[in-house]
């Protein structure tokens, strides 16, 4: 089963409830798909770790076969091919692999090759896996990263995914085939705002939703009649608790030192699955 | 003109609060939220439209069930995984036109789309640019560029000198269109092990693009240790600490009451460090 812990908005507590959860109800593993930031190994020292580069293929154009035609600067949607009297220019940050302009050159001009932008590191935590991605700073595209990272996701056990922020395509590309989504939120307008539209997304790919309300006691009740209202239930409620917060900043899953939570997270997995089924 | 972007690598660390109060603060600014996919500015700043743009990103490719003679190719061809049974998924298809221009038999068209909106508004502390991608869609960078030269073009009709820009987290696509020609740029950083390694990798980011750093601390006093470290390492690095703002509960109920901090507790803590902190940021700007 693949639960994923999302968001909207960040710094709801995404990566605490993610961690908190798979340590309690001893999952078999865990994957951060938050490439740009990831977070999950600060909390789970990865045991034995194992690094993989994340590539993806470019152009590289033989200029002894270009005839300078422009038909693959013409095609690429991109604008990662620049073609102008006799240079032709790959700007290999700007390509998302699709290779067309391969397809396209009527030379045979344009080869692929691998260029690295990330990395995936493999380890262990007490026996459960732990996979996250590092897309390279400077870097634009995190999906190849994410996807990347998502393909050592096990087909059995309890798999549980940790989202980047936001609403865009990393939360689609997280959320892609997932059996449940957490959707971890703050009860403030900021919350709300971003929680509404990061479920519009989750719906769209017909993943069953539950909500994780954090830091309540704080802010307003507008997350809590949006979900009413929505017919979302929420599933669990963490209290604006120094405590906690003081172990998030040491980098302490809770749950840890707070023990009676590891019980509450392992009914939040009872609840999951009763919904799913 | 000046443009100063607000960023911090982990989400949630305070910039829109603090973009907010400078809003506030700043004597004619143009405010920019480049946050497109989870904005959260004009949730402060109440802003009127004035002018909606329609955001066109890549086109989607579209098969023509009548034409398509099942043939496969498009679904060999597609690199995204975006084909299935015939037909393309809209969520997957990253418009590369393969398919299209590949298509034996021209079944598949190429069709523009919309993917968000742009706005033009008006603040009762300037002008300010912001927009609304689509859920779940790409191009979220494409969608900030065009915020930002919208931002840059209200501040010369205004005559403004300065655009402040709220930045999205992370570091990929969108944070990178956030950065494009600005002149400085401003990490807000909580003193959290995750805040830190986030505020690193954000860091290298303005390094990696030549752009002059500076660093406020929010909520530093929920771990005074942490803020010591964060403290030692832009000591370090000879990045500029341009102050620190403590926790305080005024932050959200100003949030709640759709306000600036500055503007609905001037003399809270929080309020009084930012007026602080926008001291020294102004001096930092040479304004």
């Amino acid at each position: 089963m693949k639960i994923v812990v999302a968001s909207g908005k960040g710094g709801t507590g995404k990566t605490s409830v993610a961690v908190n959860l798979a340590l309690s109800a001893g999952a078999r593993q865990i994957i951060d798909c938050d490439v740009e930031e990831p977070n999950v190994h600060i909390f789970l020292e990865p045991e034995n770790p194992r690094r993989k580069p994340v590539e993806l293929l470019v152009p590289e154009i033989d200029e002894e076969k270009c005839t300078y035609c422009r038909r693959c600067a013409e095609f690429c949607q991109y604008n990662a091919l620049f073609v102008a009297g006799e240079a032709a220019m790959v700007f290999p940050e700007l390509c998302h692999s699709c290779g067309g302009c391969k397809l396209v050159c009527p030379e045979g001009a344009i080869t692929e090759k691998p260029r690295q932008i990330g990395t995936i590191t493999l380890g262990e935590y007490h026996g459960m896996g732990l996979v996250y991605g590092e897309l390279n700073v400077g870097e634009a595209l995190a999906v190849p990263v994410i996807s990347a990272v998502k393909e050592h996701a096990e087909d059995d056990g309890l798999v549980i995914l940790d989202a980047a922020p936001g609403s865009a395509c990393p939360l689609v590309e997280t959320v892609h085939g997932a059996d449940f989504c957490l959707m971890v939120t703050e009860p403030t307008p900021f919350g709300l705002h971003d929680l509404q539209i990061a479920t519009e997304v989750v719906k769209q790919l017909g993943v069953p939703l539950g909500v994780v309300v954090n830091f309540a006691g704080v802010g307003d009740r507008g997350v809590y009649r949006f979900c009413e209202r929505e017919g979302m239930p929420i599933i669990m409620e963490i209290p604006y608790d120094r405590h906690i917060a003081e172990l998030y900043s040491r980098g302490v899953p809770f749950t840890v030192e707070m023990t009676e939570w590891r019980s509450r997270f392992r009914e939040l997995l009872e609840t999951v699955e009763g919904m799913i089924r | 003109m000046k443009q100063v972007t607000i960023l911090s690598g982990k989400g949630g660390t305070g910039k829109t609060t603090i973009t907010g109060s400078f809003a506030a603060l700043a004597e004619e600014p143009v405010l920019a939220d480049c946050d497109v996919d989870a904005s959260n500015l004009h949730l402060i700043l109440n802003p009127v439209v004035k002018e909606t743009m329609e955001f066109k990103g890549l086109n989607l490719a579209e098969i023509d069930p009548e034409k398509c003679t099942r043939c496969g190719l498009c679904m060999k061809l597609c690199k995204f995984n975006a084909i299935h049974e015939y037909t393309v998924n809209p969520i997957h298809c990253e418009g590369c036109k393969v398919c299209v221009v590949n298509c034996p038999v021209e079944a598949i068209s190429f069709n523009e789309r919309v993917c968000g909106h742009a706005y033009l508004s008006e603040t009762e502390y300037g002008p300010m640019s912001h927009a609304r991608l689509t859920p779940g869609m790409e191009n979220s960078g494409k969608l900030v560029t065009l915020v930002r030269q919208n931002a840059a073009k209200l501040a010369e009709e205004t005559g403004r000198e300065l655009v402040l820009v709220d930045g999205p987290p992370g570091i990929g696509c969108p944070v990178i269109a956030s950065l494009s020609n600005v002149d400085a740029a401003v990490a807000v950083v909580e003193p959290t092990l995750s805040g830190l390694h986030d505020l690193k990798r954000a860091l290298q980011l303005l390094e990696h693009f030549e752009i002059t750093p500076g660093v406020i601390i929010n909520k530093y006093d929920l771990n005074l240790e942490n803020t010591a470290s964060i403290r030692g390492f832009c000591e370090e690095c000879g990045i500029p600490l341009l102050g620190m703002i403590p926790f305080d509960e005024n932050v959200t109920k100003a949030m709640v009451q759709a306000k600036p901090v500055v503007v609905f507790s001037p003399d809270s803590p929080a309020s009084l460090a930012i007026r602080e902190v926008w001291n020294e940021f102004s001096s930092f700007l040479g304004l």
